[in-house]
C-alpha cells in the first residue's frame, strides 16, 4: 500500500494533465515520455494494471471497506466501470463474501486457503477482519456489474449466464455493452440470447418498425419473461388509450402473446407431469410396502406409516454414525442407510407379526385396532428415545441444487434421485416376488393357503417373511422421505391415509395397480394444485378416488378370477 | 377370595390418596404456580419448545433474586402437542385444577383462539408472546408479540421502497389458518391503499405440516417473470424447512425475488442449511444479532443456563423474538405482582398497565394499559449464512400497537381500550359515555 501511495503522487506530479484510460500516445514529447516512465514504474511496483486511473481504482477499492451500504454500492460501480483487469475478480469476491476489511481498515481479499491479500497490490496481509458490508441492495447492484464484465469472458456458458442476468434487468444502460458483445459473438445460443435481450430494449424505441422487429424476435424466443411487457402493450390504460400507439405493433404483440401462452401451456403441462412423477414416486414408495401386507396378506396394517418413520430415523442414525466415525465419507451415508433401514424395518415388522398380528389373521377389525395401537406404541417409543422434536437429516452435497429443464422449470436433484430410487425399489420388490423362492412361497400361500401347507410350505414362517418384507420396503420409503421432508415421530401419520388410498385404488393384490395408481394420483394432485390451491386440490383428488371406487370397487387393476380370501 | 381382593384394592386406593394429598398440603406454602402452555411435540414443536426453555430460565433468574413477593415460582408445564382442541383442555386444567396465577403460552393464533373462551370464563391471565394478526384485544390476554402494524405493514413498506427492491407484485403465501388469512386480508387492503391492483397480488395457502412446495415455488417464479416481485410468507411450523429447501433447489435468489417471513426466526433457521437462503428477509422486534449491552448480557446468561442444564443442542441454541417477548412479559408480570402485592388476576391486571421494562434491544418498553399490547421497535433483517440476521432497516423508535387494523373498513371504527370510559376490547362506543367523555383511540 505504501509503495502505491508513493508512486501515484509521483505519476500525478509528472503528468501535466490526467491521462485518459488507454495507451499513452506514441508521440513522445518529454512530458509524455516522463508520464510513460512513471507509469512503467507504477506497473513494476504494482505488478498489475497499467492504467493511469489506478488511483481511482485504488480509492474505490478502499471505499469498499466503508460500513455504509451506499458507499459500497458506489465504490462497486466505480470499480465496474474502471475497465481494470482486476475488477471482475474483485466484484465476484465481494459478491461471495471474500472481501475482508481488516480491523485497521485495509481492504483485503481472502483466497481459497483463507489467507488475506491486499486487494490492490496482492501482497499478503496478516490480520483479522470482518466481511465487507453486503446486503440485498449491494447485491442488486453487483449482479449486473459482474454480468457486464462477464460478457467478455472466454467461456460461452459464462457469457450466456451474463446475458440472461442483464436481460432480466432490461435496463437501457446495458444496451451499448450488449450491442458490442453481439457484434463479436460467434456462439449461437449466446447470440440468440443477446438478440432477445436487445429486442426487449428495442420495444422502447421510437421507430415502429424497430418495435415490430423486436416483437418478432421476442416471439421467436418464446420466453415467458416478456409476457408482462407484451401485455402492457395491448392493455388499455385507465384513460381508454393504449400505451402502444401503432396498431400494427399492437396486433403483432397480440399474436406474440397468443403464441407465448400456447407454449407456456405446454411447458406448464410438462412441468406438472414431472412434479407429479416426483410426488407419485413418494406415494408409491410409501404404498409399496402396504401393497404387500394389505394386498397380499389382507392385513390392515395401520402401523405401516411408522415403518416409514423408523426407516427415516434409521437414516438419521446412519448419518450420525458417519458424522462421528467416518467424517470424510459423510455424504455417502445415504447409500449405507438403505440396507440399514431395510434391515431395521424388516426386524421390527417380523417382531410385530410374531407378537401381535399372527393371532389376528382373518379378523380385519381386530387387526385394524391392534395395528393402530401398535402405531401409537411405536410413535411414543421413538419419541422417548429421540425426543418429540424433528431431527435434521441433511441432503448429501451431490444431491443439492437442481437442473433447469425448461425455462424457469427446475427439477431438484434430490427429487430425481427419489424417482430413480423408486424404480429401483419396485424392481427389487418385483424380483423378490417373482424371482426368488421366497417370493414363490409367498404367492403360493396367498393364493391357496391349505394347498400350500399340503405342499410342505411352512405357512406361518412365510407369513412372517411377507410382513417383514412389506415393512422393510416401508423402511426404504422412509429413507427417501428423510431427504425430502421433516423427520419427526409423527412422520408416518401424514402418509398412512395416502398409502391406503393408493393400494385400494390400484387394486388390492396387484403391484402394477399400485404403480399406476400412485403416479396417477401424484400427477392429478400436481395438475390441480396451481388451479385450485393445495387444500382444494387434495379434496378434489379424494373425491375422484371415492368416485372411482364407487364405480369399480375392486380397484383399477383387479385380480382376475375368483381370488381366494386368505384365512 | 373376591372380598379379600376388594379390600386390598380399597387399601391401595386409600394409600394412593393419602400420598397424593401430602404434597399438595406442603406445596401451598411459599410457591406461586405459573402455567406454561406450549406445543412440545408435533409440527409446532420446532418453534415452541424454546419458549418453554426461556421461561424456565427466567423463573430461575427471578427465583435466585428471592422470587415473587418472597414466593418461589413453580412451573406447571403442559403440552398442547400442536392439537388445538387439546390446548383448550390443557388451559382448563391449568386454571381449574392446578389453579395457576398466570399462564404463558400459545403460538398459533388458532391455539390462542381455542383457549380464549376458557381464560375469559375462568378469569385467567394469559401472556401471548408471538406476532399475530390483531383483530383481538381480550381483557384476559396480554399480547407481548407484534400486531400487524408493528411487523407486517413496515415489512411491506420496506419491500416497496427502493432499498427493499421496489416490489410491484406480491405473493401472499401462508399456512391455512386464521393468522395468515387475516394478515393477508389486512395486507391486501394496505396494498390497495398504495395503488397495487388485485392482478398484482397472488394468495396461496397450504395446510399445516405440508412439505411439497414444487408447484408453488414454480408458480412464484412464473408470477414474478417480468415485474419485480416479493413473497410475503406467513408459513408456520416445520413446513418452513421444505419450503426454504425448495426455494434453494429451484434457484430462487433473494436479490431477484425476496421472501420476507413473519414466522421464521433464528430458531427455525437452526434446522436448515442457511447458505442458499442468504438475503431472504424476516421482520421482527428483536434479533439475536442486535448489538446492545443488554442483548449481549441476555444472550450470555441464556447460553450459561443452556450449558448448566445440558439442554439439547447445547451451544447451537439461539435467542429469538418470541423468546424476548416471553422474557419481557414474565418480568412485567413479576413487577406488577410486586407492585400490586398479590397474584390476584384483577389486581395484577391493573398494575400491569403501569409497567415498563428495559428489553434486550435497549429500549424501555411500556405496556399499553388500553389495548394490552407493548410498544415495540421494528427491525428487518437479512438471513446470513450462519443462520443469524443482519439488520437492514429499523423503525424510528417504538411503535404503538393497533389492535384493530385501520385498513379493514369494518375494524377501522373499532376501539380496544380497557381503561375508563371505554372499558372494552372490541367496541365502537365507550361503555360509560358521559358528557365530557372524549372519543379517542
Amino acid at each position: 500500500m505504501l509503495r502505491q501511495a508513493a508512486v501515484v503522487p509521483a505519476a500525478a506530479a509528472l503528468a501535466p494533465r490526467p491521462v485518459a484510460a488507454g495507451r499513452p500516445g506514441l508521440c513522445l514529447t518529454w512530458q509524455r515520455y516522463l508520464t510513460a516512465l512513471a507509469l512503467a514504474v507504477a506497473t513494476f511496483f504494482n505488478g498489475g494494471a497499467a492504467r493511469a486511473d489506478t488511483s481511482d481504482f485504488a480509492t474505490a477499492v478502499n471505499a469498499l471497506g466503508q460500513p455504509s451500504g451506499d458507499a459500497v454500492t458506489s465504490a462497486a460501480q466505480t470499480i465496474g466501470a474502471s475497465g481494470d483487469a482486476r475488477a471482475l475478480g474483485l466484484l465476484e469476491a465481494l459478491r461471495d463474501g471474500a472481501v475482508i476489511v481488516t480491523d485497521g481498515g485495509e481492504v483485503t481479499l481472502r483466497d481459497a486457503s483463507g489467507a488475506l491479500h491486499d486487494a490492490v497490490t496482492g501482497a499478503p496481509v496478516a490480520a483479522t477482519g470482518h466481511p465487507a458490508t453486503l446486503d440485498n441492495e449491494v447485491r442488486r447492484v453487483l449482479d449486473p456489474l459482474i454480468a457486464r464484465l462477464e460478457l467478455k469472458s472466454p467461456a460461452p456458458d459464462v457469457r450466456l449466464a451474463a446475458v440472461q442476468t442483464l436481460e432480466s434487468r432490461s435496463s437501457e444502460d446495458d444496451a451499448p455493452v450488449m450491442r458490442d458483445a453481439l457484434a463479436s459473438e460467434k456462439v449461437a445460443p449466446v447470440r440468440r440470447a443477446l438478440v432477445a435481450a436487445l429486442a426487449e430494449l428495442d420495444l422502447a424505441s421510437n421507430d415502429p418498425q424497430r418495435r415490430l422487429g423486436a416483437i418478432a424476435a421476442i416471439q421467436e424466443t418464446g420466453s415467458i419473461r416478456f409476457r408482462s411487457t407484451l401485455q402492457g402493450l395491448v392493455t388499455k390504460q385507465d384513460d381508454g388509450t393504449y400505451s402502444e400507439p401503432d396498431p400494427r405493433v399492437r396486433s403483432g404483440a397480440q399474436s406474440a402473446l397468443a403464441a407465448l401462452d400456447r407454449k407456456q401451456f405446454m411447458v406448464d403441462g410438462a412441468a406438472d407431469v414431472m412434479y407429479g412423477l416426483s410426488t407419485g414416486s413418494i406415494l408409491l414408495l410409501s404404498a409399496l410396502g402396504l401393497a404387500i401386507t394389505f394386498g397380499l396378506m389382507r392385513v390392515i396394517n395401520m402401523a405401516h406409516g411408522e415403518m416409514l418413520m423408523i426407516g427415516a430415523y434409521a437414516t438419521y442414525e446412519t448419518q450420525a454414525f458417519f458424522h462421528a466415525h467416518l467424517p470424510e465419507h459423510e455424504s455417502w451415508y445415504l447409500v449405507a442407510s438403505v440396507p440399514v433401514a431395510l434391515g431395521t424395518c424388516m426386524l421390527v415388522g417380523a417382531l410385530l407379526e410374531r407378537s401381535v398380528v399372527r393371532f389376528l389373521y382373518g379378523r380385519p377389525l381386530e387387526t385394524l385396532l391392534a395395528t393402530y395401537g401398535l402405531s401409537l406404541l411405536l410413535i411414543q417409543t421413538v419419541r422417548s428415545i429421540f425426543g418429540p422434536q424433528n431431527v435434521a437429516v441433511e441432503n448429501p452435497h451431490w444431491l443439492a441444487g437442481g437442473t433447469e429443464v425448461f425455462e424457469d422449470v427446475v427439477i431438484p436433484y434430490n427429487r430425481m434421485a427419489v424417482v430413480l430410487f423408486t424404480i429401483a425399489v419396485v424392481a427389487f420388490v418385483s424380483y423378490m416376488l417373482r424371482g426368488t423362492s421366497l417370493g414363490l412361497r409367498v404367492r403360493a400361500v396367498t393364493q391357496n393357503r391349505p394347498m400350500a401347507a399340503c405342499m410342505g410350505i411352512a405357512t406361518r414362517r412365510v407369513d412372517t417373511w411377507t410382513f417383514a418384507l412389506g415393512s422393510g420396503v416401508g423402511g426404504l420409503g422412509g429413507v427417501a422421505l428423510a431427504q425430502l421432508g421433516n423427520v419427526g415421530p409423527e412422520l408416518g401419520q401424514s402418509y398412512i391415509v395416502d398409502s391406503f388410498l393408493v393400494v385400494v385404488l390400484g387394486g388390492v393384490g396387484k403391484l402394477m395397480g399400485c404403480i399406476v395408481a400412485a403416479f396417477s394420483l401424484g400427477i392429478l394432485n400436481k395438475v390441480l394444485e396451481p388451479i385450485a390451491g393445495a387444500v382444494l386440490g387434495k379434496i378434489v383428488v379424494l373425491l375422484a378416488v371415492i368416485l372411482v371406487i364407487q364405480k369399480r370397487p375392486q380397484g383399477l387393476f383387479a385380480p382376475r378370477g375368483r381370488g381366494a380370501e386368505g384365512t | 377370595m373376591p372380598k379379600k381382593f376388594t379390600s386390598i384394592l380399597a387399601g391401595l386406593a386409600l394409600g394412593a390418596a393419602a400420598l397424593a394429598a401430602v404434597p399438595a398440603a406442603s406445596a401451598q406454602d411459599k410457591v406461586v404456580k405459573v402455567g406454561i402452555l406450549h406445543s412440545l411435540s408435533g409440527t409446532m414443536a420446532i418453534s415452541e419448545t424454546s419458549l418453554r426453555d426461556v421461561l424456565l430460565y427466567a423463573f430461575d433468574e427471578i427465583n435466585a433474586k428471592g422470587g415473587v413477593m418472597g414466593y418461589k415460582i413453580q412451573p406447571v408445564i403442559v403440552d398442547g402437542a400442536s392439537n388445538w382442541p387439546l390446548f383448550a383442555e390443557k388451559a382448563k386444567q391449568l386454571l381449574e385444577e392446578d389453579k395457576v396465577s398466570v399462564t404463558f403460552g400459545c403460538w398459533t393464533s388458532v391455539s390462542r383462539k381455542s383457549v380464549l373462551p376458557v381464560f375469559e370464563k375462568d378469569n385467567g391471565m394469559l401472556f401471548y408472546p408471538v406476532q399475530y394478526e390483531g383483530e383481538e384485544s381480550s381483557y384476559n390476554v396480554f399480547y407481548t408479540g407484534a400486531a400487524p402494524n408493528q411487523q407486517a405493514i413496515p415489512a411491506v413498506e420496506y419491500l416497496m421502497s427502493e432499498k427493499g427492491g421496489g416490489a410491484k407484485r406480491f405473493v401472499l403465501l401462508g399456512t391455512d389458518y386464521v393468522y395468515p388469512r387475516t394478515t393477508n386480508k389486512i395486507l391486501r387492503y394496505f396494498l390497495h391503499s398504495k395503488g397495487v391492483k388485485d392482478d398484482d397480488i397472488k394468495e396461496e395457502y397450504t395446510p399445516f405440516g405440508y412439505s411439497d412446495y414444487q408447484t408453488i415455488v414454480a408458480d412464484v417464479k412464473k408470477f414474478a417473470a417480468g415485474k419485480r416481485t416479493a413473497v410475503i410468507s406467513t408459513i408456520n411450523g416445520d413446513s418452513n424447512v421444505p419450503f426454504y429447501k425448495e426455494l434453494a433447489n429451484q434457484g430462487l435468489k433473494a436479490s431477484d425475488i425476496p421472501v420476507v417471513a413473519f414466522s421464521v426466526g433464528e430458531e427455525e433457521l437452526r434446522g436448515i442449511d442457511a447458505k442458499p437462503l442468504v438475503g431472504h428477509l424476516a421482520a421482527w422486534n428483536y434479533f439475536m444479532s442486535i448489538d446492545t449491552p443488554e442483548n449481549k448480557a441476555f444472550i450470555a446468561e441464556w447460553k450459561d443456563y443452556v450449558k448448566a442444564h445440558n439442554l439439547p443442542d447445547g451451544d447451537k441454541r439461539v435467542t429469538n423474538d418470541p423468546m424476548e417477548a416471553t422474557y419481557i412479559g414474565l418480568h412485567m408480570w413479576a413487577q406488577a405482582v410486586a407492585q400490586a402485592g398479590t397474584t390476584d388476576v384483577d389486581a395484577v391486571r391493573q398494575a400491569l398497565g403501569y409497567q415498563t421494562f428495559r428489553s434486550p434491544t435497549g429500549y424501555d418498553i411500556p405496556l399499553d394499559a388500553k389495548n394490552h399490547h407493548l410498544h415495540k421497535p421494528v427491525f428487518i433483517g437479512e438471513v446470513q449464512a450462519n443462520g443469524q440476521f443482519q439488520v437492514v432497516w429499523k423503525s424510528d423508535g417504538l411503535i404503538r400497537a393497533q389492535a384493530w387494523s385501520p385498513y379493514i373498513p369494518e375494524s377501522a371504527k373499532k376501539v380496544a381500550d380497557w381503561t375508563y370510559p371505554w372499558v372494552c376490547g372490541n367496541c365502537t362506543e365507550p361503555k360509560y359515555p358521559s358528557s365530557d367523555a372524549v372519543a379517542h383511540r
